[in-house]
């Protein structure tokens, strides 16, 4: 009977065990290591580079705005993206689950539509939230806001379109100098909700969420973020997102260079453009680090420190004594 | 800040090195070359040799 | 000097001789003692071949991972508010920032320095797995953090991180504007998680050994004569 078989060839490149000695325990010649010690000196170093750096340059803290900041500072915007709010034209609006179910907002991956899966977990009714609610919380509530209820929808529609595009069409998009319409309650209601911003108040009840506690701050996040005031200052702090803006820190200070991959690809073309650009980049993301914790199973990539030798610099000491 | 290779922006202070679409800035960019140099150093200084074991 | 085979294991006279292992502790005991016993746990020595300034980022990253975890203890002990009112805040802040950018500084070195080295030969496939797992678990429990500022930038991160969230459907159980559920992640799940698979990782790389060199031969000097290392 044969016992002997042509010995299958191993790749020293992969992750098997396999015969060689890679697999087997060092039997060969050591040195004297002291494993407690390495880690006191490495602790003892890390904490001093690290009271170093922040002795020298500290951290960034650019203060939080709010409703009441971004009402002062740019009351027309405040007021257009109020309106579009009760309009129910924003974005936030139309954004679809988690907050709403408007058809056809979604981003999908050909037929896999992960964000309509979820579900509306997070209902967010923009002019009620927004507007209404904020609104009627006030010990005398305007009388707008009995106007706007009893009206019917096409009513309401056209009463904000009306003084959406006026608003547009006002010298620095200024409420006060809009031209005369049928707006219905729409101005009266906008005056009070931007003098409930300026005194602070808004940002009360809108954190609130007629709550004592509350720890979520996604209303006031999704308000602010329908209009251009926290658009514009991130932008001005080269945050957004085709400025490398995930990578980025304010200031000269390092922000999340290990987002590099992430980022890059909202930099370029087809990507930038993509009405789905979050979950295409996402799943192209997760791949790429799937393939680099898989580098050990894909043939080429494995092989790579073989054919570019780097490895003889770390063992040059080895290879030289051999 | 000295401005390094090309300086694409400076925005009140902030530095950005680049070119074009690519632009990165200072703080990462010194980050990301510390990376770098600290790993050619690794490979190229001298390692002291081991104790002698009694 | 170099670690015990099974059979030496086996004829130490404490354990098996005088009872076979019946309980599942005893069991998982022996199976564990087998695996990583402790002379191969806690070293004296270490082979020759390691002998490379490469071989400190790992050790780098893990002793800046414990300045990280050391200093959001501070932060999270005294509260979100803390370092916008206080210097010491400020500074302990500042420490957190840069003992995180050291972390992935070390971390990243280290990838480059394994990858090149090819260190999952010899069936450390596993070690190579849990590596490139606690830099992604890491990244996460960065991203976590910066959510927890309470300034300018967490509001525009979590405004803008929940889109991909959104897209990839998991917006609303993980929402970054919700800071309740953010300060449960960053400062429970995503550090117990990377402390964990950090361990797993540095508990192969010791049941393992360091990877030797490509190439490494029975012939060579090193393997041939067993014998101190010289001066």
């Amino acid at each position: 009977m044969s016992t002997t078989k042509p010995a299958r060839r191993e790749n020293p490149m992969s992750w098997r065990t396999g015969t060689g000695i890679a697999g087997r325990p060092w039997k060969g010649a050591v040195r004297e290591y002291d494993l407690f010690k390495e880690l006191t000196i490495g602790l003892v170093a890390a904490i001093l580079l690290v009271l170093a750096a922040s002795a020298l340059f500290g951290s960034p803290d650019d203060k939080a705005v709010s409703l009441k900041s971004w009402a002062v500072a740019q009351p027309a915007d405040f007021v257009a993206t109020a309106t579009a709010e009760l309009a129910g034209t924003s974005d936030t609006a139309g954004y679809g689950p988690p907050y709403n179910s408007t058809p056809g907002a979604t981003q999908t991956l050909g037929p896999i539509d992960l964000q309509t899966l979820a579900g509306v977990k997070l209902p967010i009714d923009t002019a009620q939230a927004f507007v209404l609610g904020p609104l009627s919380s006030l010990p005398t509530p305007p009388s707008g806001v009995a106007t706007w209820k009893a009206a019917s929808a096409d009513q309401r529609t056209a009463w904000t379109d009306a003084y959406a595009q006026a608003i547009d069409k006002a010298k620095n998009h200024d409420p006060a100098d809009v031209a005369a319409g049928d707006y219905g309650p729409v101005p009266a209601m906008m005056r009070t909700l931007t003098t409930m911003a300026t005194q602070g108040s808004l940002d009360s009840v809108i954190s609130a969420q007629g709550k004592f506690y509350n720890l979520d701050y996604t209303p006031a996040i999704l308000f602010m973020g329908d209009g251009a005031y926290l658009n514009d200052l991130a932008a001005g702090l080269h945050l957004s997102g085709d400025q490398w803006g995930m990578m980025n820190e304010t200031g000269n200070y390092p922000g999340q260079s290990w987002l590099w991959l992430f980022s890059f690809f909202y930099q370029i073309e087809p990507f930038a453009s993509l009405p789905n650009a979050d979950i295409v980049v996402v799943v192209l993301v997760a791949v790429l680090t799937l393939a680099l914790m898989l580098v050990p199973f894909i043939p080429g990539l494995r092989s790579i420190p073989r054919v570019i030798p780097i490895h003889r610099l770390v063992w040059r000491d080895y290879y030289r004594r051999r | 800040m000295v401005p390094l290779l090309a300086l694409a922006a400076q925005d009140g202070g902030t530095v950005y090195l680049g070119w074009g679409a690519f632009t990165i800035q200072l703080g990462n960019f010194l980050v990301i070359a510390a990376m770098v140099v600290l790993f050619v150093l690794a490979l190229v200084l001298p390692f002291p040799k081991g104790r002698k074991r009694s | 000097m170099t670690a015990p085979t099974r059979e030496q294991v086996a004829q130490h006279p404490a354990d098996d001789e005088i009872e076979p292992f019946s309980t599942w502790t005893g069991r998982a005991r022996r199976w564990m003692l087998t695996k990583l016993p402790p002379d191969k746990l806690l070293p004296e020595s270490q082979p020759s071949y390691v002998a490379s300034w490469i071989y400190v980022f790992g050790m780098g990253a893990i002793a800046s991972l414990a300045v990280v975890i050391a200093s959001g203890l501070v932060l999270s002990l005294n509260g979100p508010s803390w370092w916008h009112v206080s210097g010491l805040g400020h500074f302990v802040n500042s420490t957190h920032l840069w003992s995180v950018e050291f972390f992935f500084l070390f971390m990243v070195v280290h990838l480059w320095g394994k990858f090149w080295m090819a260190a999952w030969r010899g069936g450390r496939v596993l070690t190579w797995i849990t590596g490139v797992l606690s830099f992604a678990v890491g990244i996460a429990a960065a991203f976590t953090g910066y959510l927890l500022q309470s300034n300018f930038e967490s509001q525009w991160i979590s405004f803008e991180a929940k889109d991909a969230l959104n897209a990839a459907g998991i917006g609303a159980w993980f929402n970054v504007a919700n800071l309740g559920q953010m300060f449960t992640w960053h400062i429970v799940l995503l550090p117990l998680g990377v402390a964990a698979i950090v361990a797993f990782h540095v508990i192969l790389v010791r049941m393992h050994g360091v990877v030797p060199p490509l190439d490494a031969a029975e012939s060579d000097s090193q393997l041939a004569h067993v014998k101190e290392a010289s001066e």
